[in-house]
């Protein structure tokens, strides 16, 4: 049951986005009776509608208005107009994404203070710490409904889960299995539980893996509190004399542009969109863009430390059977300098289908050396890599005002270098995979590049001091009470871990805030 | 099908064996190109047969696969029998017999070793014409439901049930 809300509306919260940050702020707030308008750039599409087959479900679901990228990674190579991974619907990533739900180690909110001075990186401790969050964690991993949390048992191994614990096991490592997930293992949740389908990153069409599109959205709009507007494109947030922003001016879905009033505006649209439109925002009164004081807006960009290991056996593995990314190893996940790095990494089971694999597995690459890779499909097992990478302020998003998108914007330029410590525990981090599946009689190892930035990171930092970065320790900003940042650009460090759980904890705790600040009448 | 003579005053029979060489397997004769066991046949609408011929010679040179047949690469590149995709191609192809009677054969397609042709396309690797041919081909030809079960790759299994009682976790060798 949508609320329909006027566009006059000015007692609204306005959250643009609907993905893991957007759509948990949207429900939460809607649970605690405040009227919610969610602009969601994308349409609205549910299990009956996910496709199992990589391209058409990419077409379906990806995020592709143009973009463009600099520096010295390899996806400004392989894959220029395409610098992530992400989707643009209703749900956001979390429709794509594989579920692999992990909390901060307890040291990595406290980055600067951990690893010391490294230089060219621009680390800072986050404000906040690892027990101000466990409570909003528990909280998250409720919502997900997260494996080996709670009493929720692990999810069963596929065949490439089991040659990758042989590895490990072979190797000495200890923590290995079958990861926390936010995956239903059991039928005794909400959601069915998984059914070993393999196509967790084109929208689980049993509904086992937890997204925003088909939990989180349609409970807030239960309440009557929430309004998700689809297709509806926001271009430009608005602000009055006093510097306080006022409503947003969004495209609907047939292209005209409407202005929606608002009492409070929070931006959760991932890492590239969400610096894109401060910076698109610019006005007389703030010429370098809305919550730019710092200069810090679009700055920081990390994407982590990636890249995966395929091997090809002598034996099938069919690894494309059952949960894409069900099996990890955390013994690497550590600091630990002595192998030449600050930071960690997690090694995840990954598998792509014949499409993607062509695509990815040595992008550019061709001749007998690919395609013998390819012809021994079946007897390949993979593994992504996921580590900590340092900030950078020259990594970052610009506008292009030489490319615009199809509403007239500028695009987003996304500019990108390998710290040598990324570069560093990459190396690492390949070695350890390969000798994974070496153990287990690998006759071929690759070492794969990292793809399009499916973890989008950073780009409106949390910061204790308004000098250091974009937002405060509740993902307010520093420059204007009433504007929010709720995704994942306001990483102030990126962890090793995957980002998603620590941006729905983020999230519930931001409504909580939003909520007793509202109800005190302090915005 | 003419299988008189074909634009260039080949005979049929010589363009057969021209391409028995090369392994390409094609009849090609005016504005048609087809396979000797019919097992397809392309009409052409804008490039020349021989172009197309090469074309899908070269295909298979990129993204060899033993295993897939003629059929599939000419799926892969048949978008480029277009009027306004012809002349890039026409372009592309003739340099590429170019750089083939560069290295002292007859052209690219009487190139009988993969690894001579290989040798051209290395040459030529950088240049727009390839990246076009090779880029197109990620999707054109590995996107073909027909050659997934080739790789063993089984593609959609929801309707199937998922994997939970058909194999998810039968690896025997470990
Ligand atoms: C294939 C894949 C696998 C992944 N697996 C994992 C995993 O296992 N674990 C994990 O933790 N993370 C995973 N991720 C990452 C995860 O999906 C993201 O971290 C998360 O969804 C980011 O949340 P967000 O709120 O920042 O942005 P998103 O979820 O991307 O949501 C942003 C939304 O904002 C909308 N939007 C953008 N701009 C505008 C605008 N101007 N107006 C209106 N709407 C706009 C977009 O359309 C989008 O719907 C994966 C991602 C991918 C692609
Ligand atoms: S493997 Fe499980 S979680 Fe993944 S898509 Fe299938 S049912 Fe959903």
């Amino acid at each position: 049951m949508a609320a329909p809300f006027d566009l006059n509306d000015d007692g609204v919260v306005v959250i643009i986005g609907t993905g893991a940050g957007g759509g948990v702020l949207a429900n939460e707030l809607a649970q605690k009776g405040v009227s919610v308008v969610a602009l969601e750039a994308g349409g609205r599409y549910l299990p009956d509608d996910y496709v199992n087959d990589e391209w058409e479900s990419f077409g379906q679901l990806a995020w592709v208005d143009p973009r463009t990228t600099s520096g010295d990674w390899r996806v400004a190579k392989d894959f220029s107009g395409l610098p992530a991974w992400i989707v643009k619907a209703v749900g956001g990533t979390t429709t794509h994404w594989a579920g692999a739900s992990l909390r901060f180690q307890d040291h990595e909110w406290k980055a600067k203070t951990t690893y010391g001075d490294v230089q060219g990186a621009n680390l800072l401790d986050w404000p906040i710490d690892a027990a101000e969050m466990a409570p909003w964690y528990d909280k998250a991993e409720e919502k997900l409904g997260v494996t080996r949390t709670g009493d929720r048992p692990g999810l069963p191994g596929n065949n490439n889960y089991l040659v990758f614990e042989k590895g490990a096991k072979a190797l000495g490592y200890k923590e290995v299995h079958t990861g926390r997930m936010a995956i239903m293992s059991s039928d005794d949740g909400e959601r069915i539980k998984c059914q070993q389908t393999g196509f967790c990153f084109q929208g689980c069409k049993w509904g086992a893996k937890w997204s925003a599109a088909y939990t989180d959205i349609p409970a807030g709009e239960a309440t009557g509190n929430l309004e998700v507007r689809e297709n509806a494109h926001v271009a430009r947030i608005l602000h009055n004399e006093e510097g306080k922003v006022t409503g947003v001016e969004y495209f609907d879905k047939d292209g005209n542009l409407q202005m929606q009033k608002a009492r409070i505006v929070c931006v959760a649209g991932n890492s590239f969109e969400s610096p894109r439109l401060l910076l698109n925002s610019a006005s007389s009164m703030f010429p370098d863009g809305l919550a730019n004081s710092s200069g810090q807006v679009g700055r920081n960009y990390m994407r982590h430390m990636t890249g995966s290991v395929y091997a090809t056996f002598d034996k099938p593995v069919r690894m494309w059977r059952g949960t894409t990314m069900a099996g990890i190893i955390q013994d690497e996940a550590k600091h630990d300098p002595s192998r030449g790095f600050v930071g960690g990494y997690e090694l995840e089971t990954l598998s792509l289908g014949i499409p993607f694999m062509a695509a990815f597995l040595d992008p550019g690459a061709w001749g007998r050396e690919f395609t013998s890779a390819l012809d021994a499909y079946e007897n390949m097992a993979g593994m992504w890599i996921v580590g900590e990478d340092m900030p950078q302020e020259t990594n970052r998003v610009t506008l292009n005002h030489d490319v615009k998108d199809q509403w007239g914007l500028p695009v987003a330029n996304v500019h990108f270098d390998d710290h040598p410590n990324d570069i560093a525990m990459r190396n690492h981090a390949y070695k350890q995979g390969i000798a994974v599946y070496e153990a287990v009689g690998a006759t071929r190892v690759f070492p794969t590049p990292p793809y399009p930035s499916t973890h989008n990171l950073g780009t409106n930092r949390m910061s204790e001091n308004p000098r250091d970065g974009v937002v405060n320790r509740w993902g307010q900003t520093h420059d204007i009470a009433n504007l929010f940042i709720s995704d994942g650009s306001q990483f102030t460090t990126g962890a090793a871990e995957n980002p998603t759980l620590t941006i729905v904890a983020l999230a519930i705790r931001q409504a909580d805030h939003i909520a007793r600040e509202m109800s005190a009448g302090n915005i | 099908m003419t299988n008189s003579n074909s634009p260039r005053g080949l005979t049929r029979r010589q363009l057969l064996s021209r391409s028995a060489a090369a392994g390409a397997g094609f009849v090609v004769g005016v504005g048609f190109v087809a396979a000797p066991n019919a097992a397809w046949a392309k009409e052409m609408v804008a490039l020349k047969p021989e172009t197309f011929a090469t074309l899908v010679q070269m295909a298979r040179d990129i993204y060899p696969h033993d295993r897939i047949a003629d059929e599939n690469y000419v799926i892969a590149v048949k978008g480029y029998d277009t009027t306004e995709a012809a002349p890039a191609i026409e372009a592309g192809i003739a340099s590429l017999d170019a750089a083939a009677r560069g290295q002292g054969f007859a052209s690219y397609i009487d190139t009988g070793w993969e690894r001579d042709r290989v040798d051209i396309l290395r040459g030529m690797e950088d240049s727009a014409f390839f990246q076009q041919i090779r880029g197109g081909l990620v999707t054109g030809l590995y996107n073909q439901k027909a050659v997934w079960p080739i790789f063993g790759y089984e593609g959609a299994s929801y309707e199937q049930g998922g994997y939970i009682d058909r194999g998810f976790n039968d690896i025997n060798w470990l």
